[in-house]
């Protein structure tokens, strides 16, 4: 315990070292949002990749492997082949286009107000979702751990180091943190897969073995069963377990390229070719990732089993414990702060983008009428909502306790930001009659229609359930698309059709960008 | 050039300037030549990626099928989606210098400097 903590520290001054170098440096708007739009492709991939991999991936999935087998190694195959969808259609234009955030694309030749108030109020509930996933993951993290220390302590220290990151550091020391904690990850986690083989001496036939017969205890009827974990279905049961999948499916695929956090990522490099190189270089280290989790996930339903992770802090912890029963307490404790530093990175990552969007979008172009601020009034007003933020997600955390499971929780933020946010990006960019009332309009279906089927799915009413699923993707995102265009077709906006001609040059050539500014 | 709006110092071309950019046969090359590799790469993927959930969904037994060992198609076919993606992603790096250089040109023969707003 007294290990862990120190390896705690240690990232924690470590990253805040990198926070006061920062601060230095992040003057002004552009440098302190979009770090000068200075940071090269590979440091740019580590970075999207150590927004991405959230305490959802590393404790979620690999617990998800843990209790459900094969289905849930379906997680981790969408949360890659997604990045599809970023490099092929979204990074680039993004990047020649905008400025700061997702809506400044939107706004190109939409209405200003209207379109940036509703995008900011999509970026903020997205990434409230998301960042209450993560807290909850670090304060399950923490209870375990350290038993004298209670959730709600842990889930406010973790805040107060994210909000000293995006306050004093801004997007500079938020890349930095990120780019260290997916080193920091990926060292532990390939490390771990190696410990998981050695247990099996090496030997693919011995490991595969072990998944097709995974015995645990049935929780309903108390009987030890045995179950091929390689089986699809274990936890997509019949009868909507196969329209469920396809659901998740959809909100992980088409979710991914309207996260404004990582959106926002792609503002910080120099142009559009070093925003490609940085999705590649991130669907590298995340697709080895996810790859592993096979090891770890599957590595802890056979070394430990469901029993002893239901007994030890819940699926949740099947990482942590792995290590430990592998490695050993400094390993153990390793592992922990690798956690730890995840949960802090993603969650700076979230904050960073929700207070760019309400300062940028909100503040400035909404209440202000796009008028230019005071040097400075930008920066203070994010920096003001980071706090904002901040105490918002701590509350609702400490609300919903540790009892969620973090992968399930940040699906559902994925379900929003695909259902609000993809249509209306893609529609500015390739659709030249598109207009204001048909971007409300999506964004708005999109964004009610996905909140709405969360509350009335399973996951919330149990057994009485008005919708049959927990992934409301199949339904929302069609809805979203719906309202776009039945909007667009509503009403016709002549400038906004007569700007498309230069959006997409801009989009396409890169004619008139945002420059990178030195440092 | 036709200027139709008095100029702005921070974006010298005016909504004709950039339609015409857009209307030019550079241009329409460029998104042309985009377009042939993003849209058929683009209903590949989705097609492949929704192939996964829809057989192991429906067609359980049939995944459950055991390939080498006790490794069935259903986890061969999730594995398969990596490589999918990364052998995609390689070809439209590959793809996309040859844009990059069209889309030079044309920023090229502007010979403006045009502002980011």
């Amino acid at each position: 315990m007294t290990i862990t903590l120190m390896m705690f520290l240690a990232f924690v001054l470590v990253t805040l070292g990198v926070t006061y170098w920062a601060a230095g440096k992040s003057k002004g708007s552009s440098a302190y949002f979009t770090a000068g739009r200075s940071i090269t492709g590979w440091q740019n991939g580590l970075a999207v990749a150590g927004d991405y991999m959230s305490a959802a991936s590393f404790l979620g999935i690999t617990g998800m492997i843990a209790a459900f087998g094969y289905d849930g190694f379906m997680y981790s195959v969408g949360w890659l082949v997604a990045y599809l969808t970023v490099l092929l259609i979204v990074a680039e234009p993004l990047r020649n286009a905008g400025k700061y955030t997702m809506a400044d694309v939107l706004a190109y030749r939409l209405k200003a107000r209207p379109v940036r108030a509703m995008a900011a109020l999509s970026t903020l509930t997205v990434s409230t979702f998301y960042m209450v996933a993560q807290m909850v993951g670090a304060g399950a993290l923490v209870s375990l751990l350290m038993p004298g220390i209670p959730f709600n302590i842990a889930v406010v220290s973790v805040g107060l180091i994210m909000i000293i990151y995006v306050v004093f550091g801004g997007m500079l020391a938020t890349t930095w943190v990120q780019i260290i904690k997916a080193v920091l990850l990926m060292s532990g986690t390939i490390f771990l897969s190696i410990l998981v083989m050695r247990h099996f001496g090496f030997s693919f036939a011995n490991f595969f073995n072990a998944i097709a017969t995974v015995t645990y205890t049935d929780p309903t009827t108390g009987t030890e069963v045995v179950k091929n974990f390689l089986q699809p279905g274990l936890k997509f049961k019949p009868p909507y377990g196969a329209l469920d999948l396809i659901s998740l499916g959809m909100a992980l695929l088409f979710g991914t390229a309207g996260l404004p956090h990582i959106l926002v990522r792609f503002y910080t490099v120099p142009d559009a070719k070093t925003a490609r190189v940085s999705v590649v270089w991130a669907m590298i280290i995340i697709g080895l990732f996810y790859i592993l989790t096979t090891f770890l996930g599957f590595g802890a339903a056979t070394i430990l089993g469901k029993d002893f992770i239901a007994g030890h802090g819940g699926t949740n912890m099947s990482a942590p414990l792995l290590a430990q029963a592998l490695g050993g307490e400094i390993f153990f404790a390793f592992i922990s702060a690798v956690a730890f530093a995840t949960i802090l990175a993603v969650v700076a990552g979230l904050t960073i983008s929700a207070s760019t969007s309400f300062a940028h979008d909100f503040y400035t172009n909404v209440l202000h009428h796009g008028r230019p601020q005071a040097p400075g009034r930008e920066v203070k007003v994010a920096r003001i909502t980071s706090f904002a933020v901040g105490g918002l997600s701590m509350g609702i955390a400490i609300i919903l306790t540790e009892k969620a499971n973090v992968a399930f929780l940040v699906g559902l933020a994925f379900a929003v930001a695909a259902s609000a946010n993809l249509p209306a990006i893609v529609f500015s960019l390739f659709w030249r009659r598109f207009n204001t009332t048909g971007a409300v309009a999506g964004m708005a279906t999109g964004l009610t229609s996905s909140i709405i089927l969360i509350l009335i799915s399973p996951a919330f009413m149990g057994k009485s359930a008005i919708f049959p699923l927990d992934n409301p993707g199949i339904l929302s995102i069609p809805l979203g698309l719906l309202g776009s265009v039945i909007g667009t077709l509503l009403s016709r906006e002549p400038s906004a059709e007569a700007k498309f001609d230069e959006l997409i040059v801009r989009a396409n050539t890169g004619l008139g960008a945002e420059k990178a500014t030195p440092h | 050039m036709n200027h139709t709006n008095p100029p702005d110092p921070s974006n010298p071309l005016t909504a004709t300037d950039w339609s015409q950019i857009a209307a030019s046969p550079e241009f329409q090359a460029l998104v042309a030549a985009k377009r042939r590799f993003i849209i058929p790469a683009t209903i590949f993927f989705v097609l492949y990626y929704f192939a996964l959930p829809i057989m192991v969904g429906y067609f359980p037994r049939l995944m459950e099928m055991t390939v080498i060992g006790h490794v069935n198609l259903a986890y061969l076919f999730a594995l398969s989606q990596f490589f999918m993606a990364w052998i995609l992603a390689y070809l439209y790096v590959r793809k996309s210098a040859r844009f990059d250089a069209m889309a030079a040109e044309i920023v090229a023969s502007q010979n403006v400097t045009v502002s980011p707003r």
